[in-house]
């Protein structure tokens, strides 16, 4: 069952991640990209991280790509790209040497650590039917009061991010609309 | 394992057998019809109520009282032919509708359609001697599950509206996006605070809390979430009076122009199936689900029906409560205009109901550590009352600016 589970997901994930990259159409790639979101939500339930699942859902497959389509949609940019003109000279075989290295340190990356595969941490606490909510507690715990501090600054860096970007795409009253 | 990744389901602990099997079996074919049969009177009940508010007769041809009418029209629409634009992106265009619908049917899935709460039960009832709840799953995740399901609706319409290739179903599928993703943060906000209240994610155990009027989700969450719930529900459903996806003086038809036949219904369904959906999550949130009326400790019982029965009926009436009053939205409403819709969405019920939050929030912690609760309301509201006066000076200024720089809004 477990296995079956993480093939089909994985196939998802697979297939999602190449057609983000083959599609020539930008909504048909922005699906794509669902596709595979969604296999990862998979995978987190198959690991028992319900939650985790379910914010993958929300908040990616849910807002950030649904934000995508809307720029797309907006911008009236959903023709197919014409692929044969490079805007950069050589950026194909660069890309496929960049490429190659990624690919290359995380594999080496797996193997060299692959005595550590074996080592289950100290273990996520199972939802049952007597306290379905175990493992939320737990997650909850950890970000609000062992870690409170990193997850406050993780917000004061997105505020900061939203604030530089609303600055930065505000017309300056110079240039202004002429008036 | 299955049982955790499937469901909380008591029933199919310890290895899947043949009974609970087809016991899960028949309640998704039960869920998926009851879905269907609803949504074809909620058609039928809608377009009969409007009729009576506007004085006229409504549907009375098919069958008694016209209740076949959505059946007629169903089949007429089925046999009608199936039109795809030329410059319409087929693959896309005839993924939509599914996209619309299946969402639709799943977030039935997780609301206790009946079962016996009473003395602690916790709505279990035993099935050829297996012990379930009358309600197709219980994730871990619980009323997340539908906060997930919702923001995945809008795929529908937005694929919808581009893939058809023309103008005003686009301009129709941008509006639907842009106001479903703005309402899906205050109807989240407002949904926290009931889980604050009641503790707990899954819906049975959120019904499990209400037992009683005062233990009511919409009393003991203090209202304010409960209107919040209901606007932005209103709005994510693309009801009256937010239904300017589909203005029709403004867009034709909104998002489903260039759809006809079988795809335009299926798209309806999910409208209406939608609006059944989100009136039982209102009921399972605030009103205590299948849960009798029951003010201190006398219950209002029905006698000679068995409590676990009792609950499904108690749902249905307060399920067709909230179905009638949003027929009577749509009668009475008119449209909102695209900037009233999200000047309400964002200067008003997403800090409304991120205050509430706090202020319930406060206050528990003050139970929990023994504080003056008067003191903490009154501090927790100077707060608030202070955070929305600088909101509204940011506004003002906002305001200014943009008038000196010529802009006539």
């Amino acid at each position: 069952m477990e296995l079956f589970v993480f093939v089909v997901a994985a196939a998802m994930v697979l297939v999602g991640a190449l057609g983000v990259v083959t599609r020539s159409n930008p909504v048909h790639a922005a699906m794509s990209l669902v596709l595979t979101l969604f296999g990862i939500a998979v995978m987190f339930v198959a690991h028992n991280a319900h939650f985790l699942a379910a914010v993958q859902v929300i908040v990616y497959a849910g807002a950030i790509v649904v934000l995508f389509l809307f720029v797309i949609m907006l911008l009236g940019v959903d023709q197919a790209e014409d692929l044969s003109v490079e805007p950069i000279t050589n950026q194909r075989p660069l890309a496929a040497i960049i490429g190659l290295g990624v690919t290359g340190i995380v594999i080496a990356a797996i193997v060299s650590s692959r005595a550590g595969f074996r080592v289950i941490g100290d273990g996520i606490n199972e939802t049952t039917v007597e306290s379905p909510d175990a493992n939320i507690t737990q997650l909850a715990r950890a970000i609000f009061s062992d870690n409170v501090f990193a997850f406050e600054i993780t917000s004061v860096l997105l505020l900061v991010a939203v604030i530089g970007t609303v600055v930065m795409a505000r017309k300056s009253k110079s240039v202004g609309t002429g008036k | 394992m299955i049982s955790t990744i499937l469901s909380l389901d008591p029933m199919l602990e310890g290895g899947v057998l043949w009974t609970p099997l087809i016991i899960v079996l028949v309640k998704v074919l039960l869920v998926f019809v009851v879905g269907l049969v609803a949504t074809m009177l909620m058609v039928w009940f809608e377009r009969k109520v409007i009729a009576g508010m506007q004085n006229r007769v409504g549907p009375n041809k098919a069958g008694p009282w016209g209740i076949l009418q959505t059946l007629a029209d169903g089949i007429k629409l089925f046999f009608k032919e199936d039109l795809i634009p030329e410059r319409s992106d087929r693959f896309m265009f005839r993924l939509a509708p599914y996209l619309a619908l299946v969402p639709a049917f799943l977030s039935f899935a997780i609301i206790p359609l009946g079962g016996d709460f009473r003395d602690g039960k916790g709505g279990l009832v035993t099935l050829f001697g297996h012990q379930t709840r009358l309600q197709l799953a219980d994730p871990p995740i619980g009323v997340l599950f539908a906060l997930a399901i919702s923001s995945i609706a809008v795929y529908g319409l937005m694929l919808a509206g581009w893939s058809s290739g023309s103008k005003y179903p686009l301009l129709g599928a941008v509006r639907a996006s842009a106001q479903m993703v703005s309402y899906e943060a205050a109807l989240g906000l407002s949904l926290g605070a009931v889980l604050l209240v009641s503790g707990t994610l899954s819906t049975a155990g959120i019904v499990d809390m209400q037992s009683s009027i005062g233990n009511w989700n919409i009393v003991a969450t203090g209202f304010v979430p409960f209107v919040i719930f209901m606007i932005a529900a209103t709005a994510e459903l693309n009801r009256p009076p937010f239904d300017l996806v589909e203005a029709e003086q403004e867009l034709v038809g909104g998002f489903n122009t260039e759809y006809s036949s079988i795809r335009f219904a299926l798209f309806y369904l999910a409208e209406f199936m939608n609006t059944v959906t989100m009136s039982a999550l209102i009921v399972t949130l605030f009103f205590g689900g299948p849960q009798p009326i029951a003010i201190g400790n006398t219950t209002l019982d029905i006698p000679f029906v068995p409590n676990a029965i009792e609950g499904t009926i108690w749902l249905l009436l307060k399920v067709l409560v909230f179905l009638y009053v949003y027929v009577w939205f749509r009668a009475t409403l008119p449209r909102f205009r695209y900037d009233q819709l999200m000047d309400l969405g964002w200067k008003i019920l997403i800090p409304g109901s991120l205050g509430w939050f706090m202020l319930l929030a406060a206050q528990r912690v003050g139970r929990d550590a023994g504080w003056d609760q008067i003191v903490v309301t009154l501090v927790t509201a100077l707060v608030l009352i202070c955070g929305y006066g600088l909101l509204l000076a940011a506004q003002h200024v906002s305001r200014a600016n943009r008038e000196k720089d010529g802009a006539s809004f």
